[in-house]
């Protein structure tokens, strides 16, 4: 009764190809971001909003790059933390050549360069493909890693090796630095994601998304349709890159205010925002969203949950825990659901559809 | 170009997209060299200077590609288990590298729990073949007829479940193998050549004389016995190996389980000369450049590919490696590869592949 | 060869204009193996061109020649009054030949509608600041390409699955949706390798109808391989019959008919 499409009928074209064609999703929608902007600032905690949110927000931006390379151009990528990286020493460059710029529009501005980086790693791509290509983002994902701690011109000759995030502001309210609350920083993060998410969106459902798609499921018949393979292919690491970088700079100027940025960006974050996009859903925008929500929940769900429920558990032993179901979670997934909980969205959606009778 | 008739390779400067990555490219090697070195110099010590010193200390050239031989024969027996693997089930084994980690781990931990050293080799032998069972039952058998790229990832849930549960079981610390109890030998033999004193690790000479004896044993056995015959039909096509009768799940176990006795031999040798811990995970992700080089189902090509990256990986360490500060061994396997795969998509002793529609 | 061709059956009388494309001297080798042993032939605008043989003929090969997936090492191909020796699938695309594959070779993980709509990327022209917009002109462009990708949907009579993905639907079906794809590019030359394959009688006189009406409404131009020789004969203007990668006849149906070569290659010659 809830959630019917009768009666909903489309009469143009533009109504139809909607991303949200159904009234009910729109009022999901908007009800979700009215959560976001409001109910969650508001009543959650300062932990639970940087703890929870902000790094969710963040994963969820970093998986949506990885998900436009792997899950909608079929191309594996396990160098997505390199390219984080990239975006966040780009951004803290940037910061120190034009300090009185805004800090936002700079974040946005180094995912540019990761960009550039992604498409020069994405050369490749063009020969190789399938494992052979994961090679070649390893290369990206070491190679970058190296010169983040042997290029000191990257971190300012700091003698630490660390980025120091300066304070940075907006009509006077610190975005970043130690003086900035989590509230900001989470507005922040929460513009920004939505803005690109939207931006996303749009891209995966025209011209450039069906490009993709069409490389990755039959790449010979998408070339004969005449997509250039490779422009295609750049035009995917770019865009990717280009999330992931941004998603970087937010890590490091929104979430952990500085740090050693080189150990951050290796190669198990790479990994694990992979996981996310697989537990999510390949090929899905809002499967990233359930798979970043769900990966960056458990481990700090299962370390005071657990206690909380009265299991008593350490914290090392909760890292190993997390491990073994997060691997368990993988493979279960893929057995079950190889498309991950995005299908299992649409399945409850096409259940709530005919409830509550379903023949 | 010979007369195969290939695709053609689109031009690659014809993209805006690829100037654009060429011209961030140049900036970041300018940047990453020019911070280091005047450009007067740079060609001197790129192009001359290192051939220079590989002439005038010829003993030091001797003992850097010895030790670029041993890495690469570890890396090699990674990439074997790798290719067994991928021959026979198709399936990219990801978590090769944290078999080798696991294996080694449960004999130490064994031992540590005052298992005898010999007892305990067997009990994880017997712990391997558990697993390849286990993977059979649990990951292989209902992921049948999925397209590669699932079963691919399945093996990193492998691996994720692999590190979190040798972890629990043995603590995340680095072990001592347990090299002497197991008569390994101990020590150096130094030879006196080319004017100089070259230092050979007993260890090293061992690893490379059990490697080659495992890889005859292997040829040997996928060449006369029965199970070998029945392997090769499966790497060949799984279709028609079933319908002459084979048992795919049967020659999976068998498969996997003989990856894990590589890896345990792997593990041993490995910790033998480090320790054993996780770093070795992140080690054995040189393997896939490896594979790149050997292809993907060529025993000889894993061998070949492994002793190129090892030695190469030395020799750029050793003599190109300070010119950028050092460390480079952490990529150049990859870009070595990468280098390779432009020219050979299909890897050293691979095909030419011919695509269809 | 020079020979103007005559319709026999009277029925179908479709102008036949200049030549569309010529294929001169084409050798094609995989190593040691020759698939194609110096074949030329043409196509003329307007026409419906069969190209028949044997399993392992090089037919298939000789489309992949045509499109420019496979480079012959002999030999150049005539397209539009361009002579080319080289040639990249995006170009033949972007020169007006589409295709379909003997294989279906759908994007499976789309629906019919996008699938359909891939065959519109040529003709798209927005750059990626206004696609990521997906506002005003670029949205305004999208609804004029579905226009005519509703169009194909309504002649190929596939409303019903618009929206399904293509990879579950039945076998026929979605041969019919790989030719709404190929229509879509709005070709001059249309390739198709063997439209029915694995079709029942009915499902193949449906396809007949599509071909004969694509070729009528259109006057797309058709390039064919089939095996069923009722078909061949029934549709087609002009055959050109191949063997072991060589030509060994070429004329209208019934001239390939009573051709004695064409006669031993599918009945085998008594030695």
């Amino acid at each position: 009764m809830l959630y019917r499409e009768a009666g909903q009928y489309k009469s143009s074209y533009a109504s139809d190809m909607a991303v949200f064609p159904l009234k009910e999703d729109r009022i999901g929608i908007a009800v979700i971001l009215a959560i976001a902007l409001v109910a969650v600032p508001f009543l959650g905690s300062d932990f639970f909003i940087a703890s929870v949110m902000i790094p969710f927000l963040i994963f969820s931006l970093a998986a949506i790059g990885l998900n436009i390379l792997t899950g909608y151009t079929g191309l594996i990528s396990l160098g997505t933390a390199a390219f984080m990286g990239v975006g966040a020493y780009s951004c803290y460059k940037l910061t120190t050549l034009f300090p009185g710029v805004n800090i936002i529009v700079l974040i946005l501005l180094s995912g540019l360069f990761s960009a550039g980086i992604g498409v020069l790693f994405g050369l490749p791509s063009l020969r190789i493909k399938g494992f052979y290509l994961a090679v070649a983002t390893l290369a990206a994902q070491f190679f970058l890693q190296w010169a983040f701690v042997r290029v000191p011109w990257l971190f300012n000759y700091n003698a630490s090796g660390a980025i120091e995030v300066p304070q940075r502001t907006l009509f006077d309210i610190p975005l970043t630095g130690a003086a900035a609350t989590p509230e900001t920083r989470y507005f922040v993060c929460l513009g920004l994601v939505v803005v690109l998410t939207w931006f996303a969106s749009n891209i995966v459902h025209g011209k450039l998304g069906r490009s993709w798609m069409a490389v990755r499921d039959m790449d010979i018949a998408a070339e004969l349709m005449g997509i250039k393979l490779l422009n295609a292919k750049l035009m995917a690491f770019a865009v990717s890159s280009y999330f992931c970088g941004v998603a970087g700079a937010m890590m490091i100027f929104l979430w952990y205010g500085g740090g050693e940025a080189a150990d951050v960006f290796s190669i198990r974050l790479s990994f694990n925002i992979l996981f996310m996009v697989i537990i999510g859903g390949l090929g899905s925008l809002i499967g990233s969203f359930f798979g970043a929500a769900f990966l960056s929940i458990l481990p700090t769900a299962l370390k005071f949950g657990l206690p909380a429920l009265g299991i008593p558990i350490q914290g090392a032993a909760a890292e190993h825990v997390t491990f073994m179901l997060v691997g368990a979670l993988i493979i279960t997934f893929l057995i079950v659901e190889p498309h991950g909980l995005a299908r299992l969205w649409q399945i409850g959606k096409q259940k709530l559809r005919t409830w509550p009778f379903p023949y | 170009m010979s007369d195969i008739a290939t695709r053609p390779a689109p031009s690659l400067l014809a993209s805006p997209l690829v100037k654009f990555g060429l011209i961030v490219a140049a900036i970041v090697v300018a940047l990453a060299i020019g911070v280091r070195l005047d450009t007067s110099n740079t060609l001197y010590a790129i192009f001359v200077d290192p051939f220079q010193q590989m002439v005038q200390a010829p003993d030091l050239l001797v003992q850097t590609v010895w030790e670029g031989l041993v890495s690469g024969v570890l890396y090699a027996l990674i990439a074997l288990g790798f290719v067994l693997i991928f021959k026979a089930s198709g399936v990219f084994n990801f978590a090769q590298g944290i078999m080798v980690v696991f294996a080694a781990l449960t004999l130490v931990g064994l031992y540590e729990k005052g298992v005898p050293a010999f007892l305990a080799v067997i009990i994880t032998l017997g712990v391997m073949f558990a697993l390849a069972v286990t993977i059979e039952r649990v990951v292989l058998r209902p992921l049948v007829n999925q397209p590669d790229i699932i079963l691919f990832m399945a093996t990193f849930g492998i691996t994720y479940f692999l590190i979190g549960f040798g972890e629990a079981l043995f603590g995340g610390n680095p072990k001592q193998m347990i090299a002497e109890q197991l008569y390994l030998p101990k020590g150096a033999v130094d030879l006196q050549i080319l004017g100089g004193l070259v230092s050979l690790q007993k260890i090293d000479i061992a690893a490379a004389l059990i490697a080659s004896l495992m890889i005859a044993a292997l040829a040997a056995f996928f060449q006369y016995t029965r199970i070998g015959r029945a392997l090769r039909a499966v790497a060949d096509s799984h279709k028609a190996a079933l319908s002459v009768g084979i048992s795919l799940n049967q020659i999976w176990v068998i498969v996997w389980f003989t990856a894990g006795i590589v890896a345990l031999i792997t593990g041993i040798m490995w910790g033998a000369r480090s320790d054993v811990s996780f770093a070795l995970e992140i080690v054995a992700l040189k393997a896939l450049p490896v594979l790149i080089l050997g292809g993907f189902t060529s025993i000889p090509g894993a061998i070949v590919g492994g002793l190129i990256i090892g030695i190469g990986e030395k020799l750029g360490e050793f003599y190109w490696g300070p010119l950028v500060g050092g460390g480079i061994e952490s990529w150049l396997a990859y870009f070595i590869a990468l280098g390779f795969l432009l020219f050979r998509p299909q890897g050293l002793f691979g095909d030419k592949i011919i695509e269809r529609i | 060869m020079n020979a103007e061709p005559i319709n026999v059956t009277g029925t179908l009388i479709r102008a036949k204009g200049e030549v569309l494309l010529s294929v001169e001297n084409i050798s094609l080798r995989f190593g040691g193996v020759k698939a194609i042993t110096d074949v030329s032939f043409d196509i003329r605008k307007g026409e419906i061109r069969a190209i028949i043989g044997p399993n392992g003929a090089g037919k298939t090969s000789m489309l992949n020649c045509i499109n420019g997936f496979y480079q012959p090492q002999e030999g150049q191909i005539v397209f539009k009054g361009e002579r080319r020796a080289k040639m990249r699938p995006h170009r033949a695309a972007a020169g007006g030949i589409a295709r379909t594959f003997q294989n279906v070779a759908l994007f499976k993980g789309m629906s019919t509608l996008d699938n359909i709509m891939t065959g519109r990327t040529l003709k798209m022209k927005k750059g990626f600041f206004w696609q990521a917009l997906r506002h005003g002109p670029a949205m305004q462009e999208e609804i004029a390409h579905r226009r005519v990708v509703e169009d194909i949907i309504d002649f190929l009579q596939i409303e019903h699955i618009r929206k399904l993905p293509v990879g579950k639907l039945p076998y026929g079906l979605q041969k019919r949706v790989e030719l709404g794809r190929a229509l879509a590019m709005e070709p001059e030359l249309l390739l198709l390798d063997e439209p029915m394959a694995g079709m029942n009688l009915e499902e193949k006189e449906d396809m007949c109808r599509f071909i004969l009406d694509v070729n009528n409404q259109f006057g797309t131009t058709i390039a064919l391989i089939e095996h069923d020789m009722g078909v061949v004969m029934d549709l087609s203007d002009r055959v050109v019959v191949l063997e072991y990668g060589r030509k060994i006849a070429d004329g209208t149906p019934d001239e390939v008919k009573a051709n004695q070569k064409v006669i031993d290659a599918y009945l085998g010659v008594a030695h």
